[in-house]
C-alpha cells in the first residue's frame, strides 16, 4: 500500500469498517493528534434498569474500542490491532447519559502496544471507568 | 422507588431458573446482544451469545468483537454471584485475557464461577469458548462489590 492516508482518514476507516462500533453507536473526533471517543446515550446500552446504569461490559468495550481507534490513528496498515489483554477498573456508575473517552498510548511498539483509556460523563476529573490494555499491532501492508 | 416485581426476583433472594433466565435475557443490553440463558448451578452460571453479523469486530475475519466478549464475561460473573446467593452491586475490576480469536461466525459460550465470597466482595473467574471449554477464546478474573456488604 503506497497511498498516504491522514490520521483522520485512518480513524474514519476504522470506525466505518467495524460492525460492532455501529452496534454501540460510537463516534470519535480528532483535534490535531488528540482523539476523543463519544458514546451517545441509547436505551439499548443499559444494563441496570433500576438505577438506570450503562452495562459495565459496554463501558469496558467502549474503552477497548477507543484504544483500538487510537492505535488505528497512528498505524499505517488497514487492519485493526488485536486485543491481548485488558484490565478494567470501574470507578463510578455509568449513568444513562453520553460517555466520552480518551486513550493514551503508553508505548507504541512495533509488535505490541500498551494503552491506557479513561472514560467520563459529567466531568473529565471524575472518570466512570478506566482500562489498561496490551494490543498486538497489525502487520503493515 | 417502586421496583418492578420481576426485577426484585432477579436481584434478591435465592436465584431460581426463571429469575436467572430473566437476568440473562431481559436487560436492554443483553437483549440487544441476543444473550441466551444456558444454565445455573451452585455458584456457577453459563450464558450463550449467538453469532450475528452486526456484532463482528473485523469484517475480514467474521469473528465476534472482543467488546461483546467483555460484556458476556461481565454478565456471566454477575450470574455466578447470584447463583452463589449473593447480590452484586457492581464490578470493581475485570481482567480479560484473549487467548485466541474465536472461529469465524462461531457462537460463544461463557462459564462463570464465584469461587469466594466475603461479606463485601465476590471473587469470580470466567471463560468464554466457541465449543470446547478446554480451548478458551478468553479468560477473565473479576472482583465485585456486594449489596448489603457496606461497600
Amino acid at each position: 500500500m503506497s497511498v498516504e492516508t491522514t490520521p483522520a482518514e485512518r480513524l474514519a476507516a476504522f470506525l466505518a469498517r467495524t460492525p460492532y462500533i455501529a452496534f454501540l453507536g460510537m463516534r470519535a473526533e480528532l483535534a490535531g493528534d488528540e482523539m476523543t471517543a463519544i458514546l451517545p446515550y441509547s436505551p439499548h446500552l443499559i444494563g441496570n434498569t433500576l438505577l438506570p446504569a450503562l452495562h459495565g461490559g459496554v463501558l469496558g468495550a467502549f474503552m477497548e474500542m477507543t484504544a483500538l481507534a487510537q492505535l488505528a490513528v497512528i498505524s499505517g496498515g488497514p487492519r485493526p490491532a488485536k486485543t491481548i489483554d485488558v484490565t478494567i477498573d470501574y470507578l463510578r456508575p455509568g449513568r444513562a447519559m453520553d460517555t466520552y473517552a480518551r486513550a493514551e498510548i503508553k508505548k507504541a511498539g512495533r509488535r505490541i502496544s500498551s494503552v491506557h483509556v479513561e472514560a467520563w460523563q459529567e466531568a473529565r476529573a471524575k472518570p466512570v471507568a478506566a482500562i489498561r490494555g496490551h494490543f498486538q499491532m497489525p502487520i503493515e501492508g | 422507588m417502586v421496583k418492578p416485581p420481576n426485577f426484585i426476583s432477579a436481584m434478591t433472594g435465592s436465584l431460581d431458573e426463571t429469575a436467572a433466565r430473566h437476568m440473562v435475557t431481559r436487560t436492554p443490553q443483553t437483549e440487544a446482544l441476543g444473550f441466551q440463558f444456558v444454565s445455573i448451578s451452585e455458584a456457577r452460571g453459563a450464558i450463550q451469545v449467538p453469532w450475528r453479523a452486526d456484532l463482528v469486530g473485523d469484517p475480514e475475519t467474521g469473528v465476534i468483537a472482543s467488546g461483546v466478549v467483555t460484556t458476556l464475561l461481565d454478565h456471566v460473573c454477575g450470574l455466578a454471584i447470584r447463583a452463589a446467593n449473593a447480590v452484586p452491586q457492581g464490578t470493581l475490576d475485570l481482567r480479560i485475557d484473549y487467548m485466541r480469536p474465536a472461529k469465524p461466525q462461531a457462537d460463544l459460550v461463557a462459564d462463570g464461577h464465584c469461587y469466594k465470597l466475603t461479606r463485601t466482595i465476590a471473587f469470580v473467574r470466567a471463560l468464554a469458548h466457541d465449543g470446547d471449554p478446554e480451548d478458551p477464546v478468553a479468560t477473565a478474573q473479576a472482583a465485585f462489590a456486594l449489596i448489603g456488604g457496606g461497600a
